[in-house]
């Protein structure tokens, strides 16, 4: 399998974006909590990206992507519908296991929210009562809150600065919750990793099942690596085989976060070095444009 | 004209030598190792088999190569009747000729070999299987189509093997693979400097031309179970050989520390990915000042010589046995002392220390002794009292074998053995009908060729079980056969020009 067709696109924000694309086998296999891993291009890195959604009917998966580093930025720039992704392999990592929960928290924070939805949608699906808390820095980076409002019962959008909804982090809103919901029997968090360190932690004097999304660096998703040990309780596991998902009280954020800063000074020089190129190609295609202007007989 | 028979007297008394780029310049550069035999070269060494009757280097071959067959072609400088004669029992000849542990193989026991140094078998194999690459000759079987579907679960040695056999027998093949590209370990594993790429890609490109399908981009389990191949996608017969990657980590402490990471990772992110050429690809890899790698494995020895290539300035194999025991071939040993690698027999770590970026700073061992011999047969590395040690280091990679992979066992009912491994029979078997496995996800890591000889058998088992005859291959003259410029199926027709 190869070439694999993005067929629609939407950006949230100036950095977020989500990508939907053509796998309709995927699509048929694909459960809430799985993974995919993409290269760009045939010289790409290969990046893990959790499944945002899945439509079977369309045969296509959504992905919803950050640019921040050269691979992401790059296919912001170059994944415009009709673009071709070298490769995309999946669905990885063990499916979240939804226990039989009455009432579930689904809580996801910036770009988390969005594979966190599947998981929203297949507690709603077995009949329990979503309540769905949704974090962001500010109100102009808030997306798909009507996509939660469809499937929960009840949503709390916390922004970082007060911008809409309440003020403070999702775990001020786990705090509310669990308030006004003391009988919460079971809760999601994806997010960045201090963010679901801080939902596990609000969640860990209730004694509340806290499942969390873990995202360390992966390079083939098969377990075949160990790039991506984790370390849950006194265990060490690989997030792409034995996860991705684990119980947020026993995962040992502190040991993630450092491990995610592994290449941190490479993926700086990767990223300058790509700026420049695109720097520099766009002076070439503005010197070329120009030229053609002035002198069109050459042509 | 007869040819006088041939004695362990009359044959050229010294196995003739291959080039190899010097231990220095080579150190520092991906380019291969050995340069292989020259015509010449090939010639003389072709000439030192004794052609015995007993034949027991066929016997050592685990797929069974007719060796004193293709050599005798080289003597005749029949080089194309050479390449004939493997391609009937080995479709890989530039592979296996480089990667095959021959000293314990076939070199181990030719009759040469109890008197002088034995044939240089493996270099004489991979000088055929190059001269085909370069001269593109390619053997396709003539097949005839037996109605069957076969999957293959994994693109490695195992699975190519068994794909390149029941092509053979006509069946329709489909091998699916989770990495963007073909070949499995061959390309994530093993260096440049040992098989080159496009080796890899010359040879899988014969096995397309035999009309197997290569599905990448696949990973099976996931994106479609066994249970549905052999229920749904109308597969006739399956073989899994997915390979034991899922690395093993010490547990002591410190292992979570940035700069200690599989010796698999650093291959794949080197060799696949091609970090070495980084940031022309994308993929990074910090590479190491100072690295010590744990384990004396073949894989500990490409990880060895892949941190020299990168830049390291010191490398340190790490083993807790004696260079005895040691599981890499004699050769790679030889190759890595030769290009500077530094050998800390009967050491075995015990901590890692990182620094407060959580970053490796040095690596604390212990100093081992030999006692008494384990159930493996090799003596028991002890502990040496108040032995502890300490040294620089800030890279460190563990090459100490590798457990099963889960997938397949976490995706479908097929029974597994305690270790995690797949339960499989003499017949390579596995507990659902039509479902066959072999290489690693059976027997735990082990080597190219025996994964590959398990492909062959499994191949075998797969006809017998679809009712297939095994028969000799009918090849096709590459091309067609002509007298006078008319081809030979036309003899016999009047030729009419039109006007």
């Amino acid at each position: 399998m190869s070439n694999f067709e993005v067929v629609a696109r939407e950006d949230f924000s100036p950095v977020t974006y989500l990508l939907e694309v053509r796998h309709p086998l995927m699509a048929k296999a694909a459960k809430p909590g799985q993974f995919v891993i993409v290269m760009a291009t045939e010289h790409g890195e290969r990046i893990p990206l959790t499944i945002a959604d899945f439509d079977r009917d369309k045969g296509t998966i959504t992905l919803v992507i950050q640019a921040v580093g050269k691979t992401t930025k790059e296919m912001q720039q170059n994944c415009k519908v009709g673009a071709m992704l070298y490769a995309m392999v999946g669905p990885m990592g063990a499916p979240s296991v939804l226990g039989h929960a009455k009432k579930a928290l689904c809580v996801g924070g910036g770009l988390g929210v969005a594979p966190v939805f599947p998981q929203a949608r297949a507690f709603q699906e077995s009949g329990a009562y979503v309540i769905g808390v949704i974090g962001f820095r500010n109100k102009d980076l808030i997306f798909w809150d009507d996509k939660f409002r469809s499937v929960c019962d009840e949503v709390i959008v916390c922004t970082d600065d007060g911008s809409a909804g309440m003020k403070g982090t999702v775990a001020d809103g786990i705090k509310r919750a669990i308030e006004q919901h003391p009988d919460i029997d079971e809760c999601v968090a994806i997010g960045p990793p201090i963010m679901m360190k801080g939902c596990a932690e609000a969640t860990r004097p209730f004694g509340i099942k806290t499942m969390v999304s873990l995202n360390p660096l992966m390079v083939d998703g098969t377990g075949m690596c160990g790039g991506c040990r984790v370390k849950i309780g006194d265990e060490i596991k690989f997030a792409c085989v034995d996860g991705p998902d684990f119980d947020g009280h026993k995962v040992d954020f502190d040991d993630l976060m450092a491990r995610l800063k592994r290449f941190t000074a490479e993926e700086r020089v990767a990223l300058e070095h790509w700026s420049d190129t695109c720097r520099l190609m766009k002076q070439a295609d503005e010197l070329a444009s120009a030229s053609s202007k002035t002198d069109p007989e050459l042509y | 004209m007869a040819a006088k028979k041939k004695t362990i007297r009359t044959i050229p008394q010294a196995r003739t030598p291959v080039r190899e780029q010097d231990p220095k310049v080579r150190a520092r550069n991906f380019e291969e190792v050995s340069l292989g035999y020259g015509l010449d070269e090939a010639l003389v060494e072709a000439d030192r088999c004794l052609q015995c009757a007993d034949e027991p280097c066929v016997r050592g071959c685990p797929v069974g190569i007719d060796i004193p067959g293709f050599i005798q072609k080289i003597v005749e400088k029949h080089h194309h009747g050479a390449y004939d004669i493997i391609t009937d029992t080995n479709l890989l000849p530039s592979i296996c000729g480089r990667v095959c542990p021959q000293e314990n193989q076939c070199e181990g026991v030719c009759t040469v070999g109890d008197t002088l140094e034995p044939v240089a078998i493996g270099r004489l194999e991979r000088f055929v299987g190059d001269m085909a690459i370069k001269e593109g000759w390619a053997n396709i079987p003539y097949i005839e189509s037996s109605g069957y579907k076969v999957g293959i679960v994994g693109a490695g040695p195992a699975g190519i093997a068994c794909a390149a056999d029941m092509a053979k027998a006509g069946c329709d093949v489909t091998v699916y693979e989770a990495f963007h590209q073909p070949g499995g370990v061959l390309k994530y594993g093993i260096p440049d400097f040992r098989l080159p790429n496009d080796v890899i890609d010359a040879e899988i490109d014969k096995l397309k031309r035999l009309g197997i399908k290569f599905e990448c981009n696949t990973l099976v389990g996931r994106l479609f179970t066994i249970e549905q191949m052999v229920n749904e996608m109308g597969f006739h017969a399956v073989f899994i050989g997915t390979g034991a990657g899922y690395p093993s980590f010490m547990g002591i402490p410190g292992e979570s520390l940035n700069g200690v990471l599989s010796a698999n990772e650093l291959l794949t992110r080197c060799n696949l990915m091609r970090a070495r050429d980084y940031p022309n690809f994308d993929t990074p890899l910090k590479p190491g000042k100072h690295v010590a790698v744990i384990g004396a494995g073949n894989t500990a020895m490409d990880a060895l010589r892949v941190s020299l290539r990168l830049g390291a300035e010191s490398v340190h194999c790490i083993y807790r046995r004696s260079k005895k025991e040691a599981p890499a071939r004699v050769e790679e040993i030889h190759h890595a002392e030769e290009e500077g690698v530094d050998f800390n027999w009967l050491s075995s770590p015990v901590e890692i220390l990182g620094d407060e970026n959580k970053t490796v700073r040095a690596l604390r061992c212990v100093k081992m002794e030999l006692g008494e011999p384990d159930e493996s047969g090799r003596r028991r590395p002890v502990v040496v009292p108040g032995s502890e040690f300490e040294f620089e280091t800030d890279m460190v990679v563990y090459a100490i074998g590798t457990n099963a992979n889960p997938i397949i066992g976490q995706t479908s009912k097929l029974k597994l053995n305690k270790r995690g491994y797949i339960d499989a029979d003499e017949n390579f078997a596995t507990s659902i009908a039509g479902v066959y496995a072999g290489g690693d996800i059976v027997t735990g890591a082990a080597t190219v060729i025996e994964a590959m000889g398990a492909g062959r058998r499994a191949a075998r088992s797969m006809k017998a079980w679809l009712g297939l005859r095994d028969t000799e291959s009918v090849y096709l003259s590459a091309a067609p056969a002509t007298r006078f410029g008319i081809p030979q199926d036309e003899h016999g027709f009047a030729r009419v020009r039109l006007a």
